[in-house]
């Protein structure tokens, strides 16, 4: 049997209070609370975050990764390539982008579970609009992982029952290359659309499955077009589940995994879980869950992660994070671009966190060296990767001159747990509350991008409880 | 195999020095003709007289011609040299050893530096291109990491840090008031310095050295030609130089309270000088006072103060102008200002006037003891290069 054998979600830390888009602008917002994606994140590295949640609730290696978002961080470039090395899988690794709509959630999600031995689909996306819009407060960020596999390779959680799909072309939301805000038609119009594909859908799922609506335990609803999620949720009745919208906004591709992930944080076995996703089209999925479920911790659930948010970002300081405002640069000099060579040669350091442990004083170097600092034992280390590996604050400064997207800058000097130190960019963190003897853990962000290269690279945040 | 030291040599025979800071006035061509011929003339010597030439900057050029094409050098040896912020020591060394060698009779170590040209806050400078996983952190941010470490290691709460910090600066500014060649010519009260803006961490604009241009030069023979010259030559009592691993940022047992640099080029220097307690045998020092915990820290490291009393040491005014032991009477690169190239002999033109009983009268250190020590340093705490000079007005 093959199936859901892991899942990882990623909420970030920040939280918009949609009321603060109403005070300042006077229009748009609303209630509740939208999740923001740090202005040091981008859909990858909230892909990676997911995948090493994943990853770390689970004891497999992927072969395959399966990545798709509607707001890739590069186009040409392939960005799944940034997670199967941030994750430090090996070179043998198939990673592929399914990009562009919300609905290459569906590519990447059918493809891992296609394709053979252990493949992960990663989910990400980053959801702007403009200033007032419905997409702006409705919106949300995050990115969930879902890796597919069979009986053998880890004890399936949840398994396909049916499955169906239908596909419309109509013009509901688009959005042309580099604009960061979509059009969308007249609501209407698109529900009437989405409420015949999806009524076809379902049927046909259901049906593939032998089992009536009666036979469901509960139904996950996604998509973007609020007002045909809303239509259909009358199929549901009490069987439907909470999509989030209201805590942590709608992450667009990404909130289909996220919310079959939050119904797996709570499912006991033998669940029947109707899936079903509106884009440009509908999905429908009937799965079911395992005896397995009931043994599985998932690394951090999502609700685990809305409760951790920051609600006290400002509506200022999201707009500049989203390139809405223009603050004033410092009097300092842009950073320098990566260089690509340089780069290529780090990648286990720059990409991995991977360090080298001298072998014989085992004195860890972040980053690698050749020549222990410890005894001078030239090219006698071992890889060592310390990116699951926490730390302690043993001293920090707030640089309130140095190039920020977002500052001041906030350095920590950290010890990790069984040894080795390391100089770190700290996020997620008010400047105000870093202390000597906290603790934190590594993070995979982007530190700026400069020339059209984005400097990825890891930083240190506060350990999760 | 060791290090010998050329203890009293090669002396210094003539000295010159710009004023130094914003010098929209001046190019580094400019002030490196200025501190040449001022250098030229307090020798007595003329650009004809000079074998060879050593040029240290930062940034303000490359290769010798940075020097031999303003100054319009026949035909002789220039080389530039750099080694970060202790780039105007290094200029110095390398020309010392060249007269101890006896390949040249007469040298010139020159160091300029031009930094208001940018237009940016603070220093920059260009890298080679890297995998951008290297620290991005300003030099006022790597230096304010030593300030909470030292509290914590030593006991202090946050108020008495910072009063320690600004008793530092204020002492900087109050000397260098006294010094017409200095870029801050003021008095600067303990309130408006400890309420200046932040910089990073605990440091205020007032705890930081000023951006500066300038440029100071050192005319150097072999000690025994030396009074042809001047009745009164600064031999060279020690030279040394100290270069890192760099694992503080690496090395779990570094605890940012000191700079191993410092302290294993102290101890080559009072070794090579021949000196058992600086504290009481200098009559002064110029020491790398970039920010202020840096010049608080350098006092233990130097051994000027015992480890975990500086703090006691600063406020009680040991370090004051008529104090036990003067550091930076000339206001030090706080209030001197710090043209990175020029620092280093600039620390030493201070000890060229002191020592030599030529400061102006307000600031003239009264003193029996005849030895001053220069400290340059570059980097950051855990990773840096470190210089220490002594030179003395009499031989032996």
């Amino acid at each position: 049997m093959r199936g859901i054998i892991g899942y990882g979600t990623y909420v970030p830390y920040y939280r918009l209070d949609r009321s603060k888009i109403t005070a300042a602008m006077g229009a748009g917002g609303g209630r509740g609370h939208r999740a923001v994606a740090g202005y040091d994140e981008d859909t990858t590295t909230m892909g990676v975050e997911a995948a090493r949640n994943a990853l770390r609730g689970s004891t497999v290696t992927p072969s395959s990764i399966w990545f798709a978002t509607a707001n890739p961080a590069y186009l040409d470039k392939t960005n799944a390539t940034a997670i199967q090395a941030a994750l430090d899988l090996p070179q043998e690794t198939w990673a592929v982008d399914a990009g562009g709509s919300a609905r290459s959630a569906e590519a990447a999600l059918l493809g891992a579970k296609g394709t053979p031995g252990i493949s992960m689909a990663v989910v990400s996306d980053l959801r702007t609009g403009n200033p007032t819009s419905n997409d702006e407060s409705n919106g949300g960020d995050g990115a969930a992982a879902v890796i597919f596999g069979d009986d053998q390779d880890a004890p399936v959680l949840a398994h396909t029952l049916g499955f169906a799909a239908s596909t419309g072309e109509f013009l509901d939301r688009y959005r042309l290359p580099g604009d960061t805000s979509s059009r969308i038609w007249e609501e209407r119009f698109g529900e009437q659309a989405y409420l015949a594909l999806a009524e076809d859908a379902i049927e046909r799922a259901t049906k593939s499955a032998n089992i009536g609506m009666e036979d469901i335990d509960k139904v996950v609803i996604a998509g973007l077009h609020a007002r045909a999620v809303r239509g259909l949720s009358k199929i549901a009745g009490d069987k439907l589940v909470d999509d989030l919208t209201g805590r942590i906004g709608n992450p667009g591709a990404a909130q289909l995994p996220v919310l079959v992930a939050s119904v797996l944080d709570q499912a006991e076995p033998g669940e029947t879980i109707l899936c079903v996703h509106l884009a440009d089209g509908a999905y429908a999925n009937v799965m079911r869950t395992t005896d397995a479920i009931a043994d599985y911790t998932p690394f951090a659930t999502v609700e685990s992660q809305i409760a951790a948010g920051s609600d006290n970002l400002e509506y200022n300081l999201y707009l500049t994070w989203r390139g809405f405002l223009d603050r004033e640069p410092p009097r300092r000099p842009d950073p320098d671009r990566p260089g690509a060579p340089p780069t290529f040669r780090s990648e286990d350091w720059k990409y991995a966190f991977v360090g080298s442990r001298d072998r014989s004083s085992g004195a860890i170097h972040l980053p690698p060296m050749r020549v222990s600092m410890d005894g001078g034992a030239v090219d006698d280390m071992e890889r060592i990767r310390m990116a699951d590996v926490p730390a302690t604050i043993t001293t920090f400064t707030v640089d309130y001159l140095a190039f920020s997207l977002s500052p001041p800058t906030v350095a920590v000097v950290i010890d990790f747990d069984g040894g080795g130190r390391f100089q770190a960019e700290m996020t997620d963190v008010d400047p105000n509350e870093v202390k000597i003897g906290d603790r934190v853990e590594m993070t995979f962000r982007r530190l700026f991008t400069a020339q059209g290269i984005h400097n990825y690279f890891w930083k240190a945040r506060p350990l999760a409880d | 195999m060791a290090s010998h030291g050329i203890k009293d040599q090669v002396a210094i025979v003539g000295m010159g020095c710009t004023p130094f800071g914003e010098r929209w006035d001046k190019g580094a061509d400019d002030m490196l003709i200025d501190a040449a011929h001022e250098a030229y003339a307090s020798a007595g010597v003329t650009q004809d007289d000079i074998d060879a030439f050593w040029l240290g900057t930062m940034g303000s050029g490359v290769s010798g011609l940075t020097l031999s094409k303003p100054l319009q050098i026949d035909y002789k040896p220039v080389t530039r040299v750099e080694n970060m912020c202790a780039t105007g020591s290094e200029a110095f060394r390398n020309a010392c050893y060249a007269v101890a060698s006896g390949a040249y009779d007469v040298v010139m170590a020159i160091g300029v530096e031009k930094l208001k040209d940018s237009g940016y806050s603070g220093l920059t400078g260009s890298r080679p291109p890297s995998d951008g996983t290297d620290s991005s952190l300003t030099a006022p941010a790597t230096f304010s990491l030593l300030a909470p470490a030292y509290a914590h290691k030593h006991g202090l709460d946050e108020e008495t840090m910072k009063e320690v910090l600004t008793r530092i600066a204020w002492k900087n500014h109050k000397n260098g008031a006294l010094n017409p060649r200095a870029q801050f010519r003021k008095e600067v009260a303990k309130e408006t310095i400890a309420g200046s803006p932040l910089v990073a961490g605990p440091l205020g604009i007032f705890d930081c050295s000023g951006v500066s241009d300038g440029s100071a030069a050192a005319v150097i023979v072999r000690a025994e030609d030396a009074h042809r010259y001047t009745d009164k030559p600064l031999y060279v009592k020690a030279l040394s130089f100290s270069s890192g691993p760099a694992t503080g940022a690496l090395d779990p047992s570094y605890d940012y309270t000191t700079f191993r640099e410092v302290r294993t080029s102290a101890e080559e220097a009072y070794k090579q000088a021949g000196i058992s307690d600086p504290r009481s045998q200098i009559a002064m020092a110029e020491v790398h006072d970039c920010f202020t915990p840096t010049e608080l820290v350098l006092m233990e490291d130097l051994g000027f103060a015992e480890e975990g009393t500086a703090w006691k040491e600063a406020l009680n005014g040991t370090f004051d102008l008529d104090g036990d032991l003067p550091v930076n009477p000339d206001g030090g690169l706080k209030s001197f200002g710090h043209p990175i190239g020029a620092s280093g002999l600039r620390m030493l033109f201070e000890c060229w006037l002191q020592l030599r009983g030529e400061a102006p009268p307000e600031r003239q250190i009264d003193s029996d003891r005849t030895l001053g020590l220069t400290h340059n340093l570059g980097g950051q705490p855990g990773a840096c290069v470190s210089f220490v000079a002594v030179v003395g007005s009499e031989v032996g």
